[in-house]
């Protein structure tokens, strides 16, 4: 009888071109996306040495975090410079570099563009079972399709480029068990929060996880990317969902997705992919979906989360001398008192968009509670950012921006936006955020931005009140 | 990349942990299309606050630097690497390290070594005011006061690091291998090759 495997153990091994003796192993990889910032070092490499790009067939390149969300074509149709010239020429270079390479191109006015990782899943171009990388540690995301996805650094986007494998050494693998039923108002980003908050930032350091129990499985493909999204935001380089019904029916009929007989072979073999049931992990850790609140961050690192209904921690209570010295310094830059409550916290921006909530259901999420309703007036900016241009046309299709504009916020043209602070999309120093973002690091929503992580109705909920919200009070 | 096989000198004692990558070089520092020059964005945050490390002439060009648990996460930008590459940094020293960071430190000839935690509150100590010798082949850490510490290093990474490899040219050399793989892929799984066009 066969060694029983886990899913990952199924794709690393299906995936080795070469193990040497000390245990690295040459790993092919399936997928390669390709955004403008981290690929232009990586470029101009192949080109001093002379290299080509081995597969342009598996690699597909979108701009996504340098581009403005505002109009990008005027009133003739006529294509908007980029005014930062930086961003620009940025953007220039990879324009030149996909067809100088063979590699396709989704423009920045094209319906398809949109960030990479939202892109990949809708396009069918990320599958299960595939290995796919990009210069971006949330390429994690996919793995809400069952593939290993993980984020590379520059030198290893041009080792892919020239080699389309890396050189890697197996990680350990983690479960993490949701079970379960998720109460109102929680949704998919309140999970990941609150698995962030129990594991740490590096509780996954040097693992790939697997996400199960009834939770998992009851999520739609939206909400386990959102999941997968995060894994990086507790140390894992990747996440992983186990493929089944609800993947294979999102990824029916998707233009790059297989057709036909073919598609018929790959579901058989996607079905193949599961844990089995003697298979072993390294450790496993066990979530009850009853302790889950629609959750928020009060500090600068991903795992400084609490339910919405909690109150701002005191660092002299946390056990971990280092950590308290850490949660000093996280309050002085948030601004924040011990023993506020949460929901007494005022907000002057709200985001809704980025790789872990901008897709069709989070901007549902959004509408729903937004409905009716205005943003409050001390809310100065909220700015809604759909994860692609499909997004944008379906939730336009679907009265979503009629509701979002109503209310007050600005309905946006897709990229990374407000995330990371690299493009105009940025929340001024010394003012809050409700973001449904990835990060609350230190600067990352613009320098001395304050950003506290959220859900897509939680971040509306907090557009209404113009203070962080329990959700659940909004509902009905 | 350059062979290296040991680091010596001053250490910036920064000690804190959960340091991320938006923190080593922040966004707005990305918009680069090449890979010098972010030196001067590194860290910035924190060389904002006076009396910082990084601008104590004590340090000053200090090729180590000591930090708390799980540094370099976050992001996947390689930028950090090179950020603190060109502010002329040459080894870190923490108890973690993400898998991320690790790997692009490792990609450009910066070490990054991991010791336990009283090690490391050791090393805060000896930084105030003494050199640090990190020295790859043996794989210790030692200081003035016959401390010593030893670490852990993958052997492929050592080998790498002290010969300078190029690891595109070496994974060329197994070219042969990668097509044998395409071929026997696309024959059980002709599925693989995505419809771009």
């Amino acid at each position: 009888m066969p060694t029983p495997q886990t899913l990952y153990e199924k794709i690393w091994n299906a995936h080795v071109v070469e193990q040497r003796d000390d245990g690295t192993c040459l790993i092919f990889i399936d997928r390669h996306l390709v955004h403008e910032v981290t690929s232009p070092q990586a470029f101009e490499g192949l080109r001093v040495a002379g290299r080509r790009v081995r597969r342009p067939d598996l690699t597909l390149a979108v701009p996504d975090h340098n581009l403005p969300t505002t109009a990008r074509l005027d009133g003739n149709g006529q294509h908007v410079p980029i005014a930062d010239p930086e961003s620009a020429q940025q953007l220039e270079a990879l324009e030149r570099n996909a067809p100088e390479f063979g590699i396709a191109y989704i423009n920045a006015t094209d319906i398809k563009q949109g960030i990479v990782h939202v892109v990949g899943p809708e396009q069918g171009f990320s599958l299960p079972g595939t290995t796919i990388v990009c210069g971006d540690s949330h390429t994690a995301c996919h793995g809400g399709l069952g593939a290993l996805a993980f984020g590379i650094g520059t030198s290893e986007v041009e080792h892919v480029l020239a080699t389309q494998t890396l050189q890697l050494t197996r990680s350990k693998s983690m479960e993490v068990r949701v079970e379960g039923e998720l109460g109102p108002g929680v949704s998919a980003k309140d999970v990941v929060l609150h698995i962030t908050g129990v594991l740490g930032a590096s509780g996954g350091t040097g693992h790939v996880i697997e996400y199960t129990g009834a939770v998992i499985r009851a999520l739609s493909i939206e909400g386990r990317l959102t999941i997968s999204n995060m894994a990086i935001e507790h140390g894992a380089r990747a996440g992983l969902v186990a493929p089944d019904d609800t993947t294979f029916a999102y990824l029916k009929g998707r233009p790059m997705a297989p057709k036909g007989a073919q598609w018929d072979a790959a579901v058989a073999y996607w079905r193949s992919l599961a844990t089995d049931t003697a298979a072993v992990y390294d450790k496993v850790v066990t979530i009850n979906a009853a302790d889950i609140a629609p959750s928020v961050t009060w500090g600068t690192s991903p795992e400084d989360v609490l339910p919405i209904t909690g109150i701002v921690p005191d660092p002299s209570t946390f056990a971990d001398p280092s950590k308290q010295e850490a949660a000093k310094k996280s309050l002085a830059y948030m601004g924040l008192t011990p023993g506020t409550a949460m929901t007494d916290i005022e907000v002057q921006n709200v985001f809704i968009g980025s790789c872990t909530n901008s897709r069709i259901e989070d901007l549902r999420a959004a509408a729903a509670i937004l409905k009716g309703r205005k943003k409050a007036a001390n809310v100065k900016w909220a700015i809604v950012v759909p994860g692609s241009g499909l997004v944008k046309h379906q939730a336009e299709a679907e009265g979503l921006h009629r509701i979002f504009i109503d209310a007050g916020l600005e309905w946006r043209e897709p990229g990374c936006s407000a995330c990371l602070g690299m493009n105009p999309d940025k929340v001024p120093a010394g003012e809050r955020c409700a973001s449904t973002s990835n990060r609350n690091f230190v600067g990352r929503q613009g320098p001395g931005a304050r950003t506290h992580l959220v859900s897509p109705a939680m971040a509306a909920a907090a557009a209404v009140t113009g203070k962080l919200t329990d959700v659940r009070e909004l509902m009905n | 990349m350059k062979p290296i096989s040991s680091v010596i000198g001053r250490a910036y004692p920064l000690g804190l942990k959960n340091i991320d990558t938006d923190i080593i070089i922040p966004a707005a520092w990305l918009k680069t299309i090449s890979r010098s020059g972010l030196g001067k964005g590194a860290f910035q945050s924190l060389r904002e606050v006076s009396g910082n490390v990084f601008d104590d002439p004590a340090y000053a060009g200090a090729p180590i630097l000591i930090a708390g648990d799980n540094f370099g996460c976050g992001s996947s930008r390689e930028h950090a690497a090179w950020a603190m590459a060109d502010l002329g940094i040459s080894a870190v020293i923490a108890p973690s390290f993400s898998d991320i960071f690790s790997g692009n430190a490792f990609k450009n000839g910066l070490l990054a070594i991991v010791l336990p935690q009283d090690a490391i509150d050791r090393l805060m100590e000896v930084a105030q005011t003494d050199s640090i010798h990190i020295d790859l082949e043996t794989q210790t850490v030692t200081t003035p006061f016959q401390d010593r510490f030893a670490f852990e290093i993958d052997p492929f990474r050592k080998h790498c690091l002290m010969n300078g490899v190029d690891e595109i040219g070496l994974t060329l050399k197994s070219s042969d291998a990668i097509s044998t793989y395409e071929t026997k892929i696309s024959a059980q799984q002709p599925w693989l090759t995505p419809n771009i066009a």
